[in-house]
């Protein structure tokens, strides 16, 4: 589905990303693990195209998309989760989904699914981002990326800094999309276990190398704890 | 108390000008962040729009008409070429992009010494517009009252398109998280030439206007730039509401210190007043409050 091939990014003249090879299996979930600083947003960012690498290619579904802009990706099934719960903070949380609904034929059926997933999202539907808890917000920018109907979801820690009872809900929401067909995962994650019951590959990078990856599976937690314990 | 009513029409006439000339700024600058030192170019261009319509439209009220939408669509133009062509490349770069603009406001005004020569040029207002109304003692200048009510239009229609369309969603998204709207699915490039155009477009209405109080030079906009900046600082960038009361607010500070003084010491005044209360409340008479600006 995704290839990411012998990537080479960073930031100025710092490099950060050192011929990183990554593959998400079409209809499957690829975790990325690794400590913080490790590169994994780096990853994701070269992924969707907000960060041009400075080597190697992106192919999804055998098509260079390299050099596309973020958009584009998105209009050709991508969609991404950013670290940090993000919203557009001044836009209400109906808003927030009606925007990327917006010219897309099936925009309102596809806002009621993502609140169907979110109900909460539904009471929350005039107040402003901004003014959402943690957890909240990073329901709506789940919610968000899935109205594009996406074939490949690209999240960036979705469980971090999020209350423990939210946490259990997106847990389960990932899993419920990730087994439902016609989506890919590419995930990167701290939760070891969460990652691993998801995973059907996983990969471990540490400062911006894979070191280390395998078949995901909850059998193969206790390798990966071990190799992240380093 | 005629005098008190007379001077706050004044006043509020004053504030309409300032609205329609902040306007555009309040998308461009406030909305984007762009100091786009050539805004007052494009109100110039939109009052020598005018000016042409009227040599080739005799019926003053009829070619004030036209005037309207097409002065929006040339300096709307002006706007996303210079958008395309210079400000996109530069907007991790303020200082660059004001100087940048301000040549190419330069630009601008040669060009109309070359195409309408330096002396300034007049337009000829609606027979409808050049008288006035009396109400109980006070005077409404017929021309002042279109102004106002223009002023409110461009206001009700900007705050309509900003909340209730999907380009106003698109460009208040694109404001506030660049790369959350393009991983969203917006482009958000095009997105900005559309903010430039409506926001240049707005300048050449407020051109449009400004036809019809006073005379049309190559240097008209400079006038005016400096008074559309403090509006939009001082009601908060970014806040339509807050440029609104500014707008208002100034004027009729400015009409109030005319009548008991001079026009220039009024016009100090009213700069020591922006000054002092900047030094107090730097953000501006509004600001939006969140959680988190992520």
């Amino acid at each position: 589905m995704l290839e990411i091939t012998d990537v080479r990014a960073g930031y100025d003249r710092s490099s950060v990303l050192h011929d990183v090879t990554v593959a998400v299996p079409k209809d499957g979930v690829a975790a990325v693990l690794g400590h913080n600083g490790a590169g994994k947003s780096t990853l994701l960012r070269v992924a969707m195209g907000l960060l041009r690498p400075k080597g190697g290619r992106v192919l999804l579904d055998g098509e260079d998309i390299t050099r596309l802009a973020p958009h584009q990706r998105v209009a050709r099934g991508m969609a991404y989760v950013p670290q940090g719960q993000q919203s557009f903070p001044h836009l209400t949380t109906a808003e927030n989904l009606q925007l990327v609904a917006d010219g897309r034929s099936n925009g309102k059926e596809a806002v009621a699914e993502a609140l169907d997933l979110f109900p909460v999202l539904r009471e929350l539907s005039g107040r402003r981002a901004g003014l959402l808890s943690g957890g909240q917000r990073q329901q709506l920018a789940i919610a968000r990326a899935l109205i594009t109907s996406p074939r490949l979801l690209l999240l960036d820690e979705p469980t971090e800094g999020i209350q423990p009872s939210v946490v259990a809900e997106i847990e389960e929401t990932v899993l419920a999309l990730s087994r439902r067909g016609g989506l890919s995962v590419l995930l990167v994650e701290q939760h070891v276990g969460f990652a691993m019951r998801a995973a059907q590959r996983y990969y471990i990078l540490e400062a911006g190398r894979v070191t280390s990856s395998g078949e995901g599976g909850a059998q193969a937690e206790g390798a990966v704890r071990e190799a992240l314990s380093v | 108390m005629t005098v008190i009513l007379n001077q706050s029409f004044t006043g509020i006439s004053i504030g309409a000008v300032l609205l329609l000339i902040a306007l555009g700024l309040t998308l461009t600058f406030g909305q984007m962040g762009v100091i786009n030192m050539a805004h007052g170019e494009f109100i110039m261009a939109g009052a020598y729009t005018t000016y042409v319509l009227q040599q080739s439209i005799s019926a003053a009220g009829l070619s004030l008409l036209v005037a309207l939408p097409l002065a929006f669509l040339v300096a709307g133009t002006l706007g996303a070429l210079l958008e395309w062509l210079l400000i996109r490349r530069l907007y991790t770069r303020p200082l660059d992009t004001l100087l940048v603009t301000w040549g190419f406001s330069l630009m601008l005004q040669q060009l109309a010494r070359d195409i309408f020569g330096a002396p300034n040029v007049q337009t000829r207002a609606p027979d409808l517009l050049t008288g006035h109304i009396s109400v109980g003692g006070v005077t409404f200048a017929n021309s002042r009252l279109f102004i106002l009510g223009l002023a409110l239009l461009c206001v009700l229609g900007l705050t309509l398109v900003l909340r209730l369309t999907p380009l106003g969603r698109r460009i208040r998204a694109v404001v506030q998280n660049r790369d959350l709207a393009e991983v969203s699915g917006i482009a958000s490039e095009r997105v900005d030439r559309t903010t430039f155009f409506i926001g240049s477009g707005l300048a050449g209405v407020a051109g449009v206007a400004l036809t019809l109080v006073g005379p049309i030079g190559p240097t008209m906009g400079t006038n005016y730039i400096v008074d559309a900046f403090l509006v939009v600082v001082v009601g908060g960038i970014g806040q339509l509401k807050g440029s609104v009361i500014t707008a208002f607010v100034l004027g009729v500070l400015q009409a109030v210190l005319e009548y008991s003084t001079t026009i220039s010491v009024a016009k100090v005044a009213v700069l020591v007043a922006i000054v002092a209360f900047l030094q107090w409340r730097p953000q501006g008479l509004y600001t939006l409050r969140t959680r988190s600006l992520a």
